[in-house]
């Protein structure tokens, strides 16, 4: 317990390099770095043999194609072996015809857990909270999103949070609100009053200087 | 071990990416891309091919090794 609290306490944050691992999963042997130049989803589930984990991998699964279309790899996590991982995922498969295509980390050291700051003794000291790191391909932390035990996760926020990051570093622009792929993008803010003037003369769609949008 | 079975033969992933260096000496890259197999897979696999000696590095590549080339005959 102390060991957990004591962990815990770094947490891996947005902006910083992915915290490297090398891991037994359900497709052998992977580190962090098999995945540089890939966008990669790193998720923790509670346990395997769960309801609502089984309904999120099926929902994780049902995504992928869309993940591989735009470069992003998945994987899972939780502290189970990878026996356990193999027989959960042919049960999926058996009972609801979805087969899991993406790897699965059995974190049984909690090494991987720890580092990424999975566990969460508020919620459970020996199960992983519902976590998602992206990562982008030079493998710094994009995104985190942690949910608690009792709720799955919504696979269109996902998504749109790649989409949304990937037209960020494609077209140096943010999103606005509840934005989504075909909507305006929001200009950078200007620095200077020159810049701001110029934005103004852009004949972009300017609520105040500090606040433009274009089509893309 | 995903490209090796316990009986020291390749999976049939592992035999893919053998049968990719066939043709010689190549990159995780072009083998992902000839054996139809993510990069991630095939950047596990080579390291475990390396290990069981059936692959060689050599730089950022690999080619076969005599017991890799006389695995996939």
């Amino acid at each position: 317990m102390e060991q957990i609290k004591e962990q815990t306490t770094h947490m891996p944050r947005i902006g910083e390099p992915a915290p490297a691992f090398e891991a037994v999963t359900t497709h052998g042997k992977l580190k962090l770095e098999d995945f540089k130049g890939s966008w990669l989803i790193l998720f923790s589930h509670p346990a395997d043999f769960t309801p609502v984990c089984t309904t999120e991998f099926i929902a994780f699964s049902e995504i992928h194609p869309e993940l591989q279309k735009r470069g992003v790899e998945l994987l899972g996590l939780s502290v189970d072996s990878v026996s356990s991982h193999i027989a959960w995922a042919r049960n999926v498969e058996e009972k609801t015809k979805v087969k899991i295509p993406f790897p699965i980390i059995a974190d049984l050291n909690k090494e991987v857990s720890l580092a990424y700051g999975m566990i969460h003794p508020g919620q459970s000291k020996t199960e992983t909270v519902r976590c998602v790191f992206i990562i982008d391909p030079n493998q710094i932390i994009r995104t985190i999103l942690y949910y608690p035990l009792t709720t799955g996760r919504n696979m269109d926020e996902i998504l749109r949070i790649i989409d949304a990051l990937q037209t960020t570093d494609n077209n140096a622009v943010a999103t606005p609100a509840n934005w989504r792929p075909g909507d305006k993008v929001v200009v950078p803010p200007p620095n200077t009053q020159e810049m701001a003037e110029e934005g103004l003369k852009q004949g972009y769609e300017c609520t105040d200087w500090y606040l433009c949008k274009k089509k893309l | 071990m995903a490209c090796i079975s316990p009986d020291g033969k390749p999976t049939e992933s592992g035999a893919k990416m053998l049968r990719a260096l066939q043709a010689g000496l190549g990159s995780p890259e072009e083998v992902a891309s000839k054996a139809g197999l993510p990069l991630f897979r095939v950047r596990s696999g080579l390291r475990e091919l390396t290990e069981a000696g059936l692959a060689k590095q050599r730089d950022d590549k690999y080619e076969l090794s005599e017991n890799g080339a006389e695995m996939i005959k």
